[in-house]
């Protein structure tokens, strides 16, 4: 694979993003946060911090999903529907390439999107408690998972967007993201169960499906509980190795497709 | 070695939402394309025009047979640092401008000069334009930046998917004298269009294809020398008077002048007819197939014999 040439790719793929306004959300986000920041003075007392970190990084979690999904699932397919896959294969560039490129954007993009947001988040924390204390750095672990998963995300948006319709791609991605919030209650599911098949297809599932439960510590640092090591090793691997299957796939099935 | 090889080169496309049918698009395409020619590939709307293009740049995949380009297969994606494509009626990254999506092409070949980027944009006209949107460019202008793509990368071989179909005459005026001055650097140029006048001006060769088969392939001047059709002669009589009812069956009028098309045997009889008349003779020439005729008669072979065939393909 030339590394160049996926860099080339990633490179137009964040500069379209930018340049559809995709980062707009920003302002919503800023908005959101200012007024958050200034309502918990007046209306809480002691948990304002505990809000703002709830609220900020469930935000950064929804409009960085919402952002992963709907332009992950078009990556591929709004490429293929406009034509301007025909130029770009027609140049020296692998299709697998073409794949990895797309997929680097969108991260890129999504890393943009998650750290100016976290910045938004700082500022209000700032704001509601004057200065910033050691388990604030929790915080920062909780922004890192929520990355993750975007990243996760990101990937299987990007391999629906091989074969399907962005509407299928669209419900088949939020689809594997809510089964896999609960994955773990899948498992738990099965192992009530006293029927052996069962249980079998719900450890299957469990093994197969994305397990996003495991990135949600946003509850556990907004009450400044800090986040196992190992806990962050793991989740990471987990990424990487899924992330890596995932894309795998996505160029498998890309590169076997006829572009009509 | 021919630059451009297809041997029975064949795609099916499989069609219907619950039961799949397969339908062939190509079928048994043999090619051949040679150094330095400038090749048409002409055909009806549906003839197999854009699959085989399709086909050669490995964007769909053969049901059967096989292609090289410069003797590579086409599915080896690093012959393409030697090709050039302009596919029909293209789309750019539209929220780029002519000058970055042109620079982000030439990077795809490791080209970084700006300065090659911007002799490319001047070579097709469109210096000025250079830091506007694509979305903001015309059919014309987008033609123009599709040529310019396919060739920033000094190419030995271009292959144009109807580089004329849009454009106004000067549109088009511009495009063949780029595609003539790409001949005169060496290159091969491997063109599809249904507009027969550009093949005649352009090609060295033309194939011919209809309903996924190739009818014909030949050289443009084999095709108009091929046969006499008659001869054209054009006359004026003295007066403006009107022609006998013996020759009026084969004028036609237009103006003052009268166009008579006889067959070469009766050429000697009609001009001792015209003499009797006293008619002032202002030109004569042979009627040779034009390129359209030869094409016709083709398809309409191909059409006859799907239909002796039971509409099977």
């Amino acid at each position: 694979m030339n590394a160049v040439l996926v860099a080339v790719i990633a490179w137009n793929t964040f500069r379209e993003a930018v340049r559809d306004r995709v980062l707009y959300n920003l302002v919503f986000f800023a908005l959101l946060m200012i007024s958050a920041a200034i309502l918990v003075g007046q209306i809480s007392i002691g948990i304002e911090r505990l809000i703002i970190v709830n609220l900020g990084l469930s935000a950064i979690s929804v409009f960085g999903a919402v952002m992963a999904v709907f332009l992950g699932v078009g990556l591929v397919h709004k490429e293929i529907e406009r034509r301007t896959l025909y130029t770009m294969l027609s140049k020296p560039v692998r299709r697998t390439e073409f794949i990895a490129g797309k997929y680097f954007g969108l991260a890129i993009t999504l890393a943009v999107n998650t750290l100016l947001m976290t910045v938004g988040l700082v500022t209000a924390l700032l704001y509601v408690d004057g200065t910033l204390r050691r388990e604030d750095a929790a915080v920062m672990t909780g922004v890192f998972f929520i990355f993750l998963q975007l990243l996760l995300l990101t990937g299987i948006a990007l391999a629906f967007s091989c074969f399907a319709t962005p509407v299928v791609s669209t419900l088949g991605t939020l689809g594997l993201y809510l089964a896999g919030i609960f994955s773990d209650d899948i498992r738990t599911f099965g192992s009530l169960s006293e029927n052996p098949a069962m249980q079998r297809l719900t450890t299957f599932l469990y093994y197969v499906l994305p397990n996003f439960g495991q990135f949600n510590v946003i509850s556990a640092v907004g009450h400044g509980q800090s986040v196992p090591g190992a806990l962050i090793a793991g989740n990471t691997a987990y990424t990487l190795l899924y992330v890596t299957v995932t894309l795998i796939a996505a160029a498998a099935i890309f590169s076997n497709r006829n572009m009509k | 070695m021919p630059v451009i090889a297809t041997e029975k080169l064949t795609k099916d496309y499989l069609t219907g939402f619950w039961t799949k049918h397969p339908k062939r698009s190509l079928d048994s395409l043999d090619l051949e394309v040679h150094e330095n020619e400038v090749f048409g590939f002409l055909g009806p709307n549906g003839a197999g025009k854009t699959t085989t293009l399709k086909l050669l740049m490995n964007l769909v995949f053969p049901t059967s047979g096989s292609a090289t380009i410069l003797g590579r297969p086409v599915s080896d994606t690093s012959m393409h640092r030697e090709i050039g494509f302009l596919p029909e009626a293209p789309y750019f990254y539209d929220y780029l401008t002519a000058r970055e999506a042109l620079s982000y092409y030439a990077r795809l070949f490791g080209l970084k000069d700006h300065a090659v980027v911007d002799r490319f944009l001047a070579r097709v006209g469109l210096t000025e334009a250079r830091d506007t949107q694509l979305r903001k460019f015309s059919k014309g202008m987008l033609q123009r930046f599709g040529l310019a793509q396919a060739i920033v990368h000094d190419p030995r071989v271009v292959f144009l998917d109807e580089p004329m179909s849009g454009l106004d005459p000067v549109g088009r005026r511009e495009v063949r004298d780029l595609i003539l001055e790409l001949k005169k650097e060496g290159r091969t140029i491997f063109f599809s269009t249904h507009i027969l006048p550009d093949a005649e001006t352009l090609c060295d060769r033309v194939a011919v294809l209809a309903r996924g088969r190739l009818q014909g392939v030949g050289s443009v001047e084999e095709i108009f020398h091929r046969e006499v059709h008659g001869v054209e002669i054009i006359f004026e009589l003295p007066g403006g008077g009107a022609p006998p009812a013996d020759l009026a069956r084969t004028v036609t009028r237009t103006g003052s002048r009268y166009r008579a098309e006889v067959g070469v045997e009766d050429v000697y009889a009609t001009f001792a007819r015209l003499e009797e008349l006293k008619a002032r003779v202002v030109g004569c020439s042979e009627v040779r197939p034009t390129l359209e005729e030869y094409f016709m008669k083709l398809v309409d072979g191909a059409n006859q014999a799907k239909q002796a065939g039971g509409g099977s393909q």
